[in-house]
């Protein structure tokens, strides 16, 4: 039988699949995957380990888990103390936990700290052909690697660490071909690649689904090009997406704390590539085609990851984003409400008075070499503050080995401790209300950056050159 | 409304409890208040008819965005039991049978007709998960779900306590697999 990629790497995790022979009561069942790689951070696990204690359970393989602290951190200065006593709380418990059970942490002291998603790929804990889990949606970032990996709820938490396994109804599977080659090296991203997607396939296009990418876009990508990709195949509501491995994929993995070595490492890939990749002639649920050739760079206008445009183009009125569907055309109205912004607008006569550099999507160290392509020797506009935030300690350590954190400062950005900062706003990094920001992270939904603050999804290096100009800008004008 | 996400459902600011109880006063907090904290008039759950209500009825894509559990937790602790939409998205559908809180997926046209319904008069609806229906007076709309999902809403089962009844089976997985190879570089325990 021919098999997707997702096809193979469920099977090969398979335990047991509960079905009608077996038990007339599960007719349609669930099956009960293993978790190879589990992560957990403060927000999200507290709940789990006291519902695990209060039922006397054990964490059943405690170096399958790697634990840090990413959501609610302050990126100020690590030598402050905590002033939020209820995030204080929440990390000192992921603390408490971590030392009672057995796991690795990685806490704000660590040189290895950084966001969850960033870390885990640097470390190595990520590999191809496993699956991974982890309280948090953008656990999808880490099947560019041709990894299963999906976010989970704290229940789901607990299960996991007390069984090492899930029970799963398997999705269905969707391939996205991507055709084409990137017009303009630099301009234009993996960023508008993924924004572009989810622009055509909607929120909830991928419901359901396990994406898989493909194309000659994506074989040319970087490997944290495409962890920019497969962070958000969340946002077309898929829970995972794959990019099959390859030698990109396995220079990656060398030297890597928790990687194989030598020949193990060597025996490993061998095995990776004649098992990690859908059979030829396989037949998806879905497929769907999009070409790149002529791709712009891509920004949200609205308060959802599909509300998408062309820099070169204007704020579409709800007529023209909702092309008769009516509850669209009331979301439509209800964002630009929101959002303040007028149809008609040109996108690039739009103003910012905040830039965010950072978050799971694109805090690594490309992501900020590509933003300081466009600010040597420029200077923030007076009416922005922008912020540089690294993804991990080892991000910021090597940007500041190469100078990266000279330049940004030098052009009036702020040079911050590694942390979810501002994506999410769990930490005192917010928008006020009524401010707009240019934001290199995932999600635009109403007060996603703060109560009241207004969030447009763009590359690192069209956010780059936002803060420079004031407003939005083609990039490519630039390079 | 469609689209309705996680982060509307419940702002991060209020996920940083360590309990899973107390988050229904922050349910859909930047929507029932205004900046000073005080109730938004035009806001549904803030008129009076509606505070009580144990059925939420919702377009497409509900609970879409973040993982976050707390969602769940948060409709559930206001009061509600039941949400009612025309479809969900996967993580937020799985979160809600580890509450016990029903999300019940029917067609646009079904929808459609309760949200008229809803207009028109107080209708009283009854839901019943055993026989998968919802009464409306004369009228009875059926629901599916799977039924494994049923039976852990119906009886509460410990799907941990459950899980472990097939360690053996972990085990041996565990074991026999070659993929378990990898775990041998993140060191014995």
């Amino acid at each position: 039988m021919q098999k997707t990629l997702f096809d193979k790497i469920w099977d090969s995790h398979l335990i047991k699949d509960i079905d009608q022979n077996e038990n007339a009561d599960y007719p349609s069942g669930p099956s009960l995957i293993y978790i190879d790689r589990h992560l957990i951070h403060e927000v999200t696990s507290p709940q789990a380990f006291a519902s695990l204690k209060q039922s006397g359970r054990k964490v059943r393989r405690p170096n399958l888990t790697i634990a840090t602290t990413d959501h609610n951190v302050s990126t100020e200065s690590r030598s402050l103390p905590i002033v939020d006593e209820v995030s204080k709380t929440q990390l000192e418990t992921l603390s408490r936990n971590c030392k009672e059970f057995g796991i690795t942490i990685y806490d704000i002291a660590s040189p290895d700290q950084g966001i969850v998603h960033v870390i885990g790929p640097e470390l190595g804990f990520t590999l191809p052909g496993t699956t991974i889990v982890c309280g948090d949606s953008h656990t999808s970032t880490h099947g560019a690697f041709g990894a299963l990996a999906f976010g989970i709820g704290t229940s789901e938490v607990e299960h996991v660490l007390a069984t090492q396994c899930l029970w799963l109804y398997k999705p269905k599977s969707f391939l996205i071909n991507i055709e084409g080659n990137l017009r303009k090296r630099h301009a234009i991203t993996s960023k508008d690649i993924i924004l572009n997607i989810i622009r055509k396939i909607g929120t909830d296009g991928g419901n359901g689904m396990v994406l898989e990418y493909r194309g000659v876009a994506i074989s040319g990508l970087s490997m944290e090009q495409r962890m920019t990709i497969c962070n958000m195949s969340i946002e077309g509501g898929a829970r995972a997406g794959l990019i099959a491995p390859d030698e990109t994929t396995f220079n990656y993995l060398r030297g890597r704390r928790y990687a194989p070595t030598d020949s193990e490492l060597d025996r490993m890939i061998e095995f990776w590539k004649s098992n990690l990749k859908s059979d030829e002639n396989v037949k998806f649920d879905r497929v769907q085609t999009i070409n790149v050739g002529e791709l712009a760079p891509q920004i949200s206008w609205g308060t959802n990851p599909s509300m998408v445009v062309d820099i070169t183009d204007s704020v579409p009125s709800p007529e023209q984003f909702a092309k008769s569907d009516e509850n669209k055309r009331k979301l439509a109205i209800r964002a630009l409400e929101y959002m303040d912004l007028e149809p008609g607008t040109p996108m690039t006569d739009v103003h910012v008075d905040r830039v965010f550099i950072g978050s799971c999507t694109n805090s690594r160290l490309e992501d900020l070499m590509e933003a300081s392509l466009v600010i040597k020797g420029r200077k923030v506009s007076t009416n922005v503050r922008a912020m540089v935030v690294p993804g991990s300690q080892k991000v910021k350590l090597q940007a500041e080995e190469i100078g990266l954190d000279q330049i940004f400062k030098d052009a009036g950005f702020e040079w911050r401790e590694s942390g979810c900062s501002m994506c999410l706003g769990m930490n005192p990094d917010i928008l006020l209300p009524g401010e707009r920001c240019a934001s290199t992270s995932n999600r635009n939904f109403e007060g996603r950056q703060g109560s009241g603050g207004r969030t447009h999804l763009v590359s690192p290096i069209m956010a780059a050159a936002c803060a420079i100009e004031g407003h939005f800008v083609d990039v490519r004008d630039w390079l | 409304m469609t689209n309705v996400d996680t982060d509307q459902i419940i702002p991060k600011q209020f996920l940083k409890l360590i309990q899973k109880t107390g988050y229904g006063g922050f349910l859909f907090y930047d929507w029932r208040f205004d900046r000073a904290g005080n109730p938004k008039k035009d806001f549904v759950l803030n008129e009076p008819k509606y505070r009580e209500r144990q059925v939420l009825l919702t377009r497409d894509n509900f609970g879409c965005g973040s993982s976050r559990e707390h969602a769940v937790w948060a409709l559930y602790d206001y009061g509600i039991r039941v949400v009612i939409a025309s479809s969900f998205a996967d993580i937020f559908y799985n979160n809600c049978f580890k509450k016990g809180l029903l999300p019940i997926h029917l067609s646009q046209d079904e929808i459609d007709y309760l949200f008229d319904l809803e207009k028109n008069d107080d209708a009283v609806i009854e839901i019943s998960l055993a026989n998968q229906t919802i009464s409306i007076s004369e009228k009875i709309i059926d629901f599916d779900i799977d039924l494994t999902r049923k039976k852990i809403l119906l009886e509460g089962i410990d799907e941990i306590g459950y899980t472990l009844s097939f360690s053996d089976q972990i085990l041996n997985y565990e074991k026999a697999f070659k993929v378990a190879d990898y775990n041998k570089f993140l060191g014995k325990n």
